[in-house]
């Protein structure tokens, strides 16, 4: 089982300004440095509780990875953040503003300000390569033709991809395809990016460069990178702050180095990839024998 | 467990009506919309070649077969009441008030509307609608609406288009295989055709049509559930709706229009 709060008391930086808490929907102007809060979100899917009772906070200027086990709701918590999806209870502030109280007009002047790849990439398949990283910049802005070229050369550049830009979506690898919905997620310059995924399906010499991207991203333009990744080697490498979440809750939290002191058993076996241990491999269900014997049904 | 069946049959009509609903507020949202065309005028010009220009080929050949038959029905009633030279006006006063509005919109729900629900559907299911909605740019407006436009504008075109070629196909049968005079056909069909009564009224069942066939296309597409089999259902469940549509609507209107 699961430590249901154990480990997140011992490393790092917990209830740094909890005090501050919900304040309201007023613009926190000179309170803190968070740009996210989430405070006590709970959501569910049918009988699923994917999120139960989950605070988390993001530093502006930072990268922030959030890292746990396959299917404990990390894209979940992107779609929370962008207002895709509204949470049960708790609440979610993006500067100050809860999001999940917006509506639809305030909801998309938020997301001008944010970017998001999504973990499928989600390019539009009848635009070539060019006019998919020109589309935010084609929708937003009314920059010339000529500036909006150089732009997205410039973009494309950034991800190593400006001679693929005659390509259909289809014609590229997974991998390019990501690589290219990262361009068109930071066409706008958001203030905040949120990244799923990025390094699934990369090489390692596109992995290496993606992973200085974003920090030179994060770095040269004050951005704030929320990164979702499985992959604990780059992720530690590029993260100013890390969480570990499983089961609803933030199970460790803290920088790479105070996540790397970390000792309790649930930490070590996910950095270090044990298989044994009290993560589990498997989705909960009967047990095996029990299924196997099981006659009829599904 | 008796009462299964009974909680079974009140979901499924919770759903119906559920979906009704988002249907509505989904045909609100677009006619809220209309701005977005006048805005973007190519977005419109584009999903009228999508729906109308593409369309025109199986409506074309549809109404020359349907106005063929027309004509030879036509005239075997009519000769026999020596009335065989008001087979023009019979064959026009058919495919303008009825046939020409109906079987249209029953070929554009099979062509251009399952067309439709896939791309949305499948849209839908690649996260591309998502991915919009991320970049603040509202699918709706931006995909959805000009399309129902399109399909509005394009539905009376391809209708006019259906009734003349089908006319021209009466033509041919009724004046060059059975003998009909000519002059008796056109002039004929001049003198009692009215531009209100008959014009108007099919201009009228058109645009209802267009509006009901896009909308129907429309919503099962933005609706499905996003796997191939959702995408699927949703395309099938488009043609059946929209001809179920197309047919019940036509009753009413015909009843309203030419009952009293
Ligand atoms: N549309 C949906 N309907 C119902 N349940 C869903 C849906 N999407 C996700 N889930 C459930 O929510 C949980 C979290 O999914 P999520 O995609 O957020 O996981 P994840 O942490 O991103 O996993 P991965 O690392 O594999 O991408 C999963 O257990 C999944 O079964
Ligand atoms: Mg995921």
């Amino acid at each position: 089982m699961m430590p249901s709060q154990g480990p997140g008391d011992a490393p790092g930086v917990r209830g740094e300004d909890v005090s501050a808490g919900p304040s309201g929907g007023a613009r926190a102007s000179a309170t803190d440095d968070v740009l996210v809060r989430i405070r006590d979100l709970t959501f569910r899917r049918g009988e699923r509780t994917i999120f139960d009772g989950l605070d988390l906070d993001i530093r502006r200027g930072a990268v922030t990875a959030v890292m746990g086990p396959s299917g404990t709701g990390k894209t979940t918590l992107l779609k929370l953040i962008t207002g895709q999806l509204r949470p049960d209870a708790g609440r979610i502030e993006v500067d100050g503003v809860a999001v999940h109280e917006l509506d639809k007009a305030a909801l998309y002047r938020l997301r001008r300000r944010m970017g998001m790849l999504f973990q499928s990439g989600a390019l539009l398949t009848d635009l070539n390569v060019f006019d998919n990283v020109a589309y935010p910049l084609r929708e937003h802005t009314d920059l010339s033709p000529s500036l909006l070229r150089k732009l997205v050369l410039l973009k494309l550049e950034a991800v190593g991809l400006r001679g693929a830009r005659a390509l259909r979506p289809s014609e590229l690898s997974g991998g390019m395809a990501r690589r290219v919905a990262l361009a068109r997620a930071i066409a706008l310059d958001p203030e905040i990016i949120l990244y799923d995924e990025p390094f699934t399906g990369q090489d390692p010499i596109s992995m290496g460069a993606l992973v200085s991207l974003i920090r030179q991203l994060n770095d040269a333009s004050n951005l704030t990178s929320v990164l979702v990744s499985h992959d604990v080697a780059e992720a530690t490498r590029i993260a100013d702050h890390i969480y570990l979440i499983s089961q609803g809750r933030v199970v460790a939290q803290g920088s790479p180095t105070e996540i790397a002191a970390e000792r309790s058993t649930w930490v070590r076996q996910f950095m270090d990839g044990q298989p044994d241990g009290p993560v589990h491999f498997h989705y909960p269900g009967p047990a095996l024998a029990a299924d196997l014997l099981n006659r009829g049904g599904r | 467990m008796l009462l299964d069946p009974l909680a079974r049959l009140g979901r499924s009509g919770l759903d119906v009506l559920a979906r009704f609903g988002r249907g509505h507020q989904l045909l609100l949202a677009m006619v809220l919309g209309v701005g977005e065309v006048l805005r973007r005028p190519r977005l419109l010009i584009a999903q009228v070649y999508n729906v109308g220009v593409l369309s025109m080929l199986i409506v074309g050949v549809s109404g020359l077969f349907v106005g063929m038959v027309l004509a030879l029905q036509g005239h075997y009633v009519l000769a026999r009441f020596g009335a065989a030279e008001s087979l023009g006006l019979m064959v026009a006063a058919s495919l303008v008030r009825e046939l020409g509005p109906v079987v249209t919109a029953l070929l554009v729900a099979g062509r251009a509307g399952s067309a439709l629900t896939a791309e949305i559907g499948l849209m839908k299911a690649t996260e591309q609608l998502a991915g919009l909605e991320l970049m603040a740019v509202d699918p709706v407006r931006r995909i959805l609406v000009p399309r129902l436009f399109g399909g509005v504008l394009a539905m009376p075109l391809l209708a006019a288009i259906f009734s003349a070629v089908g006319v021209l196909g009466g033509y041919f049968v009724g004046v060059g295989l059975l003998g009909v005079d000519a002059g008796a056909f056109w002039s004929q069909m001049q003198a009692a055709m009215d531009v209100r009564e008959d014009v108007v009224n099919g201009v009228i069942k058109s645009l209802v049509f267009g509006v009901v066939v896009t909308w129907i296309a429309l919503f099962q597409g933005y609706d499905c559930s996003p796997t191939s089999a959702g995408v699927s259902r949703a395309t099938t469940r488009t043609v059946v709706h929209g001809a179920l549509a197309v047919l019940g609507l036509d009753f009413v209107l015909t009843a309203l229009m030419f009952g009293g």
